[in-house]
């Protein structure tokens, strides 16, 4: 029980600290919606082909408008060095992550809805077909981003190049959940339910998923504290 | 005495590629393909021990954790390098075969594809190294991410063979064959470069151990 | 028991060895002055007590247990070179904020007392980025004490004080010593530490060079240990 708490008072603060500036939650909007409008350049908007491609447009703004949130996730932690009062404090390194993730996944999650009817609109896709099984997928693949970049967060956060250097280890690693989320939600706005023929996919996601929450909790003390 | 144990691995190896490369040469052209499907003898002995190092890499990177004793850190990265130079040779090999192939230099084949994600992987684990200063801290994190990017491998693999497979594709490969009669010199090749591998991982792991002790000793200075 | 005890700690940055064969000891109620040079080792034996960092060779304990042990943690207090409490929060929430991850049984009472304590109680709902100075630095005194911890671990505590913050400061820890709290703290300013001190540790390269009582020669003469056990 303790440890719950613990993970919801660390989440709790993240939240209210990014909320009182929301310079980071601003910056990925706004990043969002430049991506979303540079990409009506690249492909006719109104095109059936991008209609199909749609699935992978929206899931690159997700992954690039979601790596801003996470650059600041621990960097947040360096002004005062605040982190040395939280590895001082009596919580595990777990709960500590897990809060932070948690915040993260708020945010990324907060972006993405806010950016998702924009795009139903701009590329007139009627991503609410499906709606459910959509909320679901990003749900799923979100997480895994989250939990994999908060961790990179962790190991990047004291290192020249901290803002390149996360989505430089963070995206090949998403590759796979990337991919299905992809292949799901081109299905999903097409009006196509998931199916026998690629639930294999979400299968895959909610591994990747489990996968790495595990070895992300297991390794983050190490990382905290280091050898 | 190492010295020597190297010399003599790296004299095998040589003497294994020349041998094998004469014999190759030998060979009649594949009956589909022509000469270029020849270009598998090193493809996929490339390919083998680039996944070989990833293995050792993880391994290492878990006993680093466990020991903290800086010879692991030395085995992964210096593992890590010399499987990345051999997946750079798959990749420019198997674009080589597509350019001939298909006449184009790159097709988003499955098993193209995963090991180039898999090099981007583990470049970025270089990468992550590069950017830390503090012995200690970077061979901790490094062996973090390795175990990250290890995991991920076969995720990578099933998810782009499952993502070609929905995208009908020309047919791969050709419908080459391996002659059965060479096998066996496909054997040797792989030996032969998986002794190069073990050549470079040994040249590289002094490096680094060069590497530590002067570090350590400009520490040493700069406390005095 | 010790209340701090060192023993054999070695810690190594690659092969270089920061601390070498480290042993010291603090009793419950004694006050440890850590000295010497810049690089000689202060800082990495005081985070590595504070549990930071594990050291590579030998054993640290608090109270005969590991500094990474969570209710070990909650016996300790630690102030480092930056404040370490947030910006964005005001001064309430902060103090809150750590109340609850310490699991005081009543954060907000407890936080409160501190403010009023550190004379803060006026610009509670303040937040920390609006402060001056002088009053972060009270504000991270207070966040030290809250969950009033048994061992005291203080990194350069005066060095970045104002004077305001270190009168507070000092008022505290002669009050924490009063109630048989331990204290650890590594520090250049000799004259506050050595009249604070009741033992001494000058670390030189990595090694231990003097450890003992605090003497009145040194208090005399704050460079005397340096004179007499070498540079550091």
């Amino acid at each position: 029980m303790a440890f719950v708490r613990q993970v919801l008072v660390i989440m709790a603060k993240d939240l209210r600290a990014e909320l009182r500036t929301k310079e980071a939650i601003n910056a990925s909007l706004s990043f969002a919606l430049v991506v979303l409008l540079l990409f009506s350049f690249a492909f006719d908007p109104s095109e059936e082909t991008t209609r199909e491609i749609s699935g992978g447009l929206l899931w690159i703004v997700f992954a690039f408008a979601g790596t801003l949130l996470l650059n600041r996730s621990f960097a947040r932690e360096l002004n005062n060095d605040c982190l040395d009062a939280l590895i001082s404090a009596p919580i595990s390194g777990a709960a500590l992550f897990l809060g932070k993730a948690l915040a993260n996944y708020v945010l990324v999650l907060a972006v993405e809805l806010i950016a998702l009817p924009l795009f139903g609109v701009f590329y007139n896709v009627r991503w609410t077909s499906q709606f459910w099984q959509l909320m679901m997928v990003i749900a799923l693949a979100t997480w895994g981003m989250t939990v994999t970049g908060t961790m990179f967060s962790a190991l990047t956060v004291n290192i020249r190049l901290r803002e390149v250097m996360l989505p430089i280890l963070n995206f090949p690693i998403l590759i796979p959940a990337l991919l299905g989320a992809m292949q799901l939600t081109s299905a999903l706005v097409a009006g196509k339910p998931i199916a026998a023929d690629n639930d294999a996919w979400l299968k895959m996601l909610i591994g990747f998923d489990v996968m790495y929450t595990a070895v992300s909790v297991f390794l983050v003390e190490t990382v905290l504290v280091g050898g | 005495m190492r010295d020597k144990i190297l010399y003599i691995i790296g004299a095998v190896a040589l003497i294994l590629l020349a041998r094998d490369m004469y014999l190759i040469t030998g060979f009649p052209a594949e009956a589909n393909q022509g000469a270029i499907f020849k270009i598998i003898f090193f493809h996929v002995p490339m390919a083998i021990t680039a996944l070989t190092c990833a293995m050792v890499a993880f391994v290492a990177s878990i006993l680093f954790l466990i020991t903290k004793n800086f010879q692991y850190d030395a085995l992964a990265v210096a593992v890590t390098e010399v499987g990345l130079a051999f997946l750079a040779g798959n990749l420019i090999t198997g674009s080589i075969w597509g350019r001939v192939a298909w006449g184009i230099w790159w097709a988003w084949d499955a098993r193209l594809t995963s090991a180039l994600v898999c090099w981007l992987l583990y470049a970025g684990y270089l990468m992550l190294r590069n950017a830390i200063e503090e012995p200690t801290q970077r061979a901790t994190f490094a062996a973090v991410f390795s175990i990250f990017a290890f995991i991920d491998v076969p995720i990578v693999i099933f998810s782009i063979k499952w993502w070609r497979t929905q995208h009908p594709q020309p047919v791969f490969w050709g419908g080459g064959s391996f002659p059965p009669d060479w096998s066996a010199v496909f054997g040797w090749q792989m030996l032969a470069i998986l002794l190069v591998g073990v050549v470079f991982t040994a040249v590289r792991l002094r490096q680094e151990q060069f590497q530590r002790e002067i570090d350590s000793l400009r520490r040493m200075a700069h406390a005095l | 028991m010790n209340a701090v005890g060192v023993e054999s700690v070695w810690k190594f940055y690659g092969d270089y060895p920061a601390l070498r064969n480290v042993s010291l000891s603090a009793a419950p109620g004694a006050c440890l002055a850590l000295i010497g040079r810049n690089g000689a080792g202060k800082t990495t034996l005081l985070r590595t007590i504070a549990g930071f960092s594990r050291p590579g060779k030998g054993k640290i304990a608090i109270f005969g247990n590991s500094p990474r042990d969570t209710a070990t943690r909650r016996l300790m207090g630690f102030i480092g070179h930056g404040i370490s409490v947030y910006d964005e929060l005001s001064a309430l929430e902060n103090l809150m904020l750590f109340g609850k991850l310490y699991g005081l049984a009543d954060p907000k009472k407890t936080a409160l007392e501190w403010l009023e304590r550190t004379g803060l109680d006026r610009v509670k709902d303040g937040l920390v980025r609006e402060f001056s100075r002088g009053m972060r630095q009270r504000l991270a005194v207070a966040r030290a004490f809250l969950h009033s911890p048994k061992v005291l671990l203080l990194d350069e505590p005066f060095t970045a004080l104002d004077d305001r913050a270190i009168a507070v400061l000092q008022r505290l820890l002669h009050e924490a010593l009063s109630e048989g709290k331990t204290i650890v703290m590594s520090t250049h300013q000799l004259r506050e530490a050595l009249e604070l001190a009741t033992h001494v540790a000058l670390l030189n390269r990595g090694q231990v060079a003097f450890h003992g009582p605090r003497t009145a020669e040194m208090v005399a003469d704050p460079g005397w240990v340096y004179a007499r056990y070498g540079e550091g």
